[in-house]
């Protein structure tokens, strides 16, 4: 049966675990992640999973840990954030790289130095070329769902994802969440059947090979295939959970964008913002939308474009920097939208950074200057930093 | 186990991989695999041992078996042991199966890169086995100085020189790391000694819970010794007192092999090349700190021993 309760983007996710139940799932505690696992640890204490809960030493060894039992044949889950993720990121590679299919929540939070715990995206676009499948989601109820549509799409394609929530913002603010019937949830995932796994003994393989120049290149191509393919399987296994939950599973979401001039292109729990500004701006006439990717690798390149070719201008909300290049976000819909006929003005803004708040007032701001038009494209806008 | 019954086990690793001719741990690969009948499950840190068995598309692994990376062994056989305790739960592995677990890696991947992840799945408890094949540097690398490195040996990043004689500083005593964990099974065994270590190996697989075997493996190319003599090098170890046979179990220290005769130092260092700058006169006095120190050491075993 369906419950509506109210749940921090932390339970929300222990939730999806907990119905999902996963063979095996490593903890570690990190901030501001750790609350999905202490929920979960409770959902375990109490029976109401029968998980093999492994309490590592370190995130480096949650992901090893979870290579071990994905390659074992389990269904195998962990969560991550900040420091963690960047601790992990060795395995990240040994777990796309070997072809496992984990899934994570990352918790966003900044990276040190300096040390901060606040939210910023930049530990998961830090592993943004590393063969997993990132979903990020703007509400609580996003994340619950998108844990589902990782786990099935993971098994599918034979890669790793990752389900991105802002820290602090959607993992320990309060929303009512819709808990899908737990039945069904399970029936939507059903178990996990591997090809080829270590536990059965009696068909030896050997996974993590040494390959040298004449085979790796071909495994890295593979490798590349296989995420190009998770776009399609994303789309087709959104339509099924869909049917379950009645909501949609986009690439991206676009909202007010059938007329839009003006356009703010940002992920995660900020698209929320954009979307009141949006009400409250088109009252007065003015035409913005938003355009909120979820799934960000692999990219939808080729859509991201069809849905830009005609509007005027466009502005990129980076939470997250790349020194010395474009912010990774911005860079993608430059780079999607360099084969466009046709193509909208387009800005870069960082915002955020460490939890620096962005508020709604600096997202009209935003529109108000795409909609001048007046705008210096090539320079990077900063949103709410102090001496701008 | 007698030498008949061990070499007419199963072979689980595959001759045909490429570890150098005269290198000790095929051997001793076999030789623990060989030590139990049920079904087993190995992992391996990146080091000798892995790259020279698992050339993609080749293998010699005979059983299942995964590399994950140079400092995880212990955390990725967590995870494997944990999924065998999950699938057993949930009816995909039969109840009454057995699988056992083994993860191996060398002194760099053990004492140093790896400790950390060693040591949390000590603690933990998993019901595995440990090998550390100890060969006393980074020697994948090209024989880098590791914690296990003992004092006074020439490494590539430790060499001998005009100013600096080699490692300055003691071998890190691993086994009583993994004493301190309190685990049920530590054991120090050496190549050379197929029997003792296949007792050890047999003991370490029946134990519940973790077991660490450390054990010696001489090395042709990072000690610069004829290849011929790796087992001869390994016994002048343990006949000199310098890698002795033991065994902790539950706490208890037993002596496995007591040397019947003193065999000096001198003995054991001479044939390899990596101690060749200790015979120069003024290095005397390195050699006589070794000997001073094996023969502390030596009592200390001893006396827990006895205990």
């Amino acid at each position: 049966m369906n419950k509506e309760m109210p749940l921090t983007g932390a339970q929300s996710v222990a939730h999806a675990m907990r119905q999902i139940n996963p063979d095996v799932v490593a903890a570690f505690p990190i901030t501001p992640q750790t609350d999905i696992m202490m929920n979960f640890a409770k959902f375990h204490s109490d029976g109401k999973v029968d998980t093999e809960l492994v309490r590592v030493e370190s995130e480096h060894s949650a992901m090893s840990c979870c290579v071990g039992a994905s390659a074992a044949g389990a269904r195998a889950m962990t969560a991550t954030a900040s420091a963690g993720l960047a601790l992990m990121w060795e395995i990240l590679g040994v777990a796309s790289g070997s072809r496992l299919p984990i899934a994570m929540a990352v918790v966003n939070r900044a990276l040190s130095s300096p040390i901060n715990i606040h939210c910023d995206h930049s530990d998961s676009m830090g592993c943004r070329d590393h063969g997993w499948i990132q979903i990020y989601n703007e509400t609580n109820q996003e994340a619950y769902e998108s844990v589902f549509l990782a786990v099935k799409l993971a098994e599918k394609v034979m890669l790793p994802c990752m389900i991105c929530l802002d820290g602090f913002i959607t993992s320990h603010g309060v929303q009512n969440v819709t808990l899908h019937d737990d039945k069904q949830m399970k029936g939507f995932v059903r178990d996990y059947e591997p090809k080829k796994w270590l536990l059965n003994t009696d068909d030896p393989h050997t996974v993590g090979p040494l390959e040298l120049q004449d085979y790796y290149f071909e495994t890295q191509k593979q490798r590349a295939d296989a995420m190009i393919q998770a776009k399609e399987e994303y789309l087709k296994i959104g339509k099924e959970l869909a049917r379950i939950t009645g909501n949609e599973y986009p690439l991206f979401e676009e909202y007010q964008m059938d007329d839009a001039e003006a356009v703010v292109i940002v992920m995660n729990s900020t698209a929320g913002n954009t979307k009141a500004v949006i009400d409250k701006m088109r009252k007065d006439g003015k035409k913005v939308g938003l355009l909120k990717p979820r799934l960000f690798r692999p990219f939808p390149y080729k859509e991201i474009a069809e849905a830009l070719k005609h509007k005027k201008y466009t502005a990129v909300l980076d939470r997250s920097e790349s020194y010395g290049a474009n912010a990774p976000l911005y860079a993608e819909i430059k780079s999607a939208l360099y084969e466009a006929d046709s193509k909208p003005k387009l800005k870069s803004y960082i915002f955020g950074l460490g939890g620096r708040n962005i508020l709604e007032p600096d997202i009209e701001k935003v529109y108000d200057e795409l909609l001048s038009g007046k705008f210096d494209h090539l320079e990077t806008g900063y949103i709410g930093l102090r001496g701008e | 186990m007698n030498y008949k019954q061990l070499v007419n086990k199963p072979q689980k690793l595959a001759p045909g991989h490429r570890s150098c001719a005269g290198c000790g741990f095929p051997p001793i690969v076999r030789t623990v695999l060989a030590s139990t009948d049920s079904p087993i499950v190995a992992s391996c840190a990146t080091g000798c041992l892995e790259v020279t068995t698992t050339i993609y598309p080749f293998t010699s692994w005979k059983i299942p078996f995964i590399h994950s990376a140079f400092e995880n062994s212990a955390a990725t056989i967590s995870g494997v042991e944990a999924a065998y305790k999950a699938l057993k739960r949930s009816g995909k592995i039969p109840k009454d199966k057995e699988i056992k677990f083994v993860a191996f890696g060398g002194d760099g991947g053990t004492f140093d890169i790896g400790l950390q992840s060693l040591s949390g799945a000590l603690e933990r408890g998993h019901d595995f086995v440990y090998v550390l094949y100890d060969n006393e540097a980074y020697m994948n690398t090209g024989i880098q100085r590791s914690s296990g490195t003992p004092m006074g040996a020439s490494t590539t990043t430790a060499p001998a020189g005009k100013v600096h004689q080699g490692k300055e500083e003691w071998k890190k005593d691993m086994a009583k790391i993994a004493v301190a964990h309190n685990i049920p099974y530590v054991a120090q065994a050496s190549v050379h000694n197929p029997i003792d270590l296949s007792m050890k190996a047999e003991k370490a697989f029946s134990t519940k819970g973790p077991a660490f075997l450390i054990v010696f493996q001489p090395c042709q190319t990072g000690w610069k010794y004829p290849m011929e003599k790796t087992m001869e090098i390994a016994k002048l170890a343990v006949e000199s007192k310098f890698w002795p046979l033991y065994e902790v179990e539950n706490g208890k220290y037993k002596l496995n092999y007591k040397p019947s005769k003193n065999v000096p130092i001198e003995e054991y260092l001479k044939p390899q090349g990596r101690y060749k700058h200790l015979f120069r006169p003024d290095n005397k006095q390195i050699i006589e700190k070794i000997q001073q120190h094996v023969n502390e050491e030596w009592e200390k075993l001893v006396n827990l021993c006895r205990d």
